[in-house]
């Protein structure tokens, strides 16, 4: 194709893209305005019916609950996918992680940074348990409760060195945590069928407004969900760590 | 209080994207997103949606960037 020609494309393809963007755009409310009849609608019923505080959790693992499932589903099929497309290769070799390396020495962290490691690692760990057990309660749930989590042993990993993370993520651990954190989801989903009622749907006790076991199902549907996100991130760091520090082509 | 809160970060937000894509070596590009991350979650906030803050943190600051690194380090290794 012509320069001249692709040019032509471009400026029918922007025009259209254009015309209908801002078109869309002019449609939007203006910026501040008042929140939509459906929201305004589940703040005020979401509190008396489902017993908590947080409403966009109420939304994501309630109300539009369903939803949540297949994006709990998006994630594991992508992270068994990254564990695929990571796995070592036929011309490739795990070798000794490279801070252990015979030939190489190299400085193991201060010890400044491995008590800020211990320091910032446990209170991670911490911070991740109050976010998903309070995701009824406060904003956060189980999702970033779960990749904080997570995101406490890549802490240790800067703070020590490969081996030491090693010892604290276990394939077998990250990974049943994934798959009984994914279906964990379906099975609450399940209950509802056991009830008689529709999938999801809320039917364990609620609990009282603003105590922690709180909200029936979305309560357990945050735990279920803080166990699956924090195997995936801990496993997508891992597969991507494992690439850096151990896997290497073979000498030819 | 709330709109000037709102303008610093939409300000915040169009100066470190704009130096994320100004931003030409990878390795410096994974800090610079890190702190795009950081703006947009703070844009969030002041616009009161605190769970979507709190997912844009963990994603953009903490997920995002170290990914990025540990690519790049690997690319490095493979090229010594």
């Amino acid at each position: 194709m012509s320069r001249r020609a692709r040019l032509m494309f471009f400026a029918v393809a922007a025009t259209g893209l254009a015309v209908t963007l801002g078109a869309g755009l002019a449609g939007l409310p203006s910026f501040g305005s008042q929140t939509s009849t459906y929201a305004a609608m589940l703040n005020k019923v979401a509190p008396l019916q489902r017993h908590v505080t947080d409403v966009v959790s109420a939304i994501n693992f309630d109300y539009r609950g369903l939803d949540t499932m297949f994006e709990e589903f998006i994630l594991l099929g992508a992270v068994a996918g990254i564990s695929v497309v990571l796995r070592p290769l036929s011309d490739e070799t795990r070798q000794l992680p490279a801070d252990k390396a015979p030939e190489r020495s190299i400085p193991p962290p201060s010890p400044a940074v491995w008590l800020l490691a211990v320091v910032l690692g446990s209170l991670l760990v911490l911070i991740s348990l109050e976010t998903f057990t309070h995701g009824t309660l406060t904003p956060g749930g189980g999702f970033q409760g779960g990749v904080v989590l997570a995101s406490a042993l890549y802490v240790v990993y800067l703070g020590t060195n490969y081996r030491t993370v090693a010892r604290f993520q276990p394939a077998l651990l990250l990974e049943s945590a994934d798959g009984v954190g994914a279906s964990g989801y379906v099975f609450i989903g399940l209950l509802g069928l056991l009830a008689g009622t529709a999938f999801l749907s809320n039917v364990i006790g609620l609990g009282g407004t603003g105590n922690m076991l709180s909200g029936g199902t979305i309560w357990a549907l945050n735990l279920v969900v803080g166990a699956e996100v924090a195997g995936s991130f801990a496993i997508l760091a891992a597969e991507f760590l494992d690439q850096t520090a151990v896997i290497r082509t073979r000498r030819r | 209080m709330s709109e000037a809160l709102i303008a610093v970060a939409l300000v915040w937000v169009a100066v470190s994207g704009t130096a994320v894509v100004l931003t030409r070596d990878p390795l410096r590009q994974a800090f610079t997103a890190g702190f795009f991350g950081l703006a947009l979650a703070f844009l969030y906030l002041s616009l009161q949606s605190g769970d979507v803050a709190l997912s844009q943190i963990v994603v953009g600051a903490i997920a995002l960037p170290l990914i990025v690194l540990l690519s790049l380090a690997k690319v490095r290794k493979d090229q010594e």
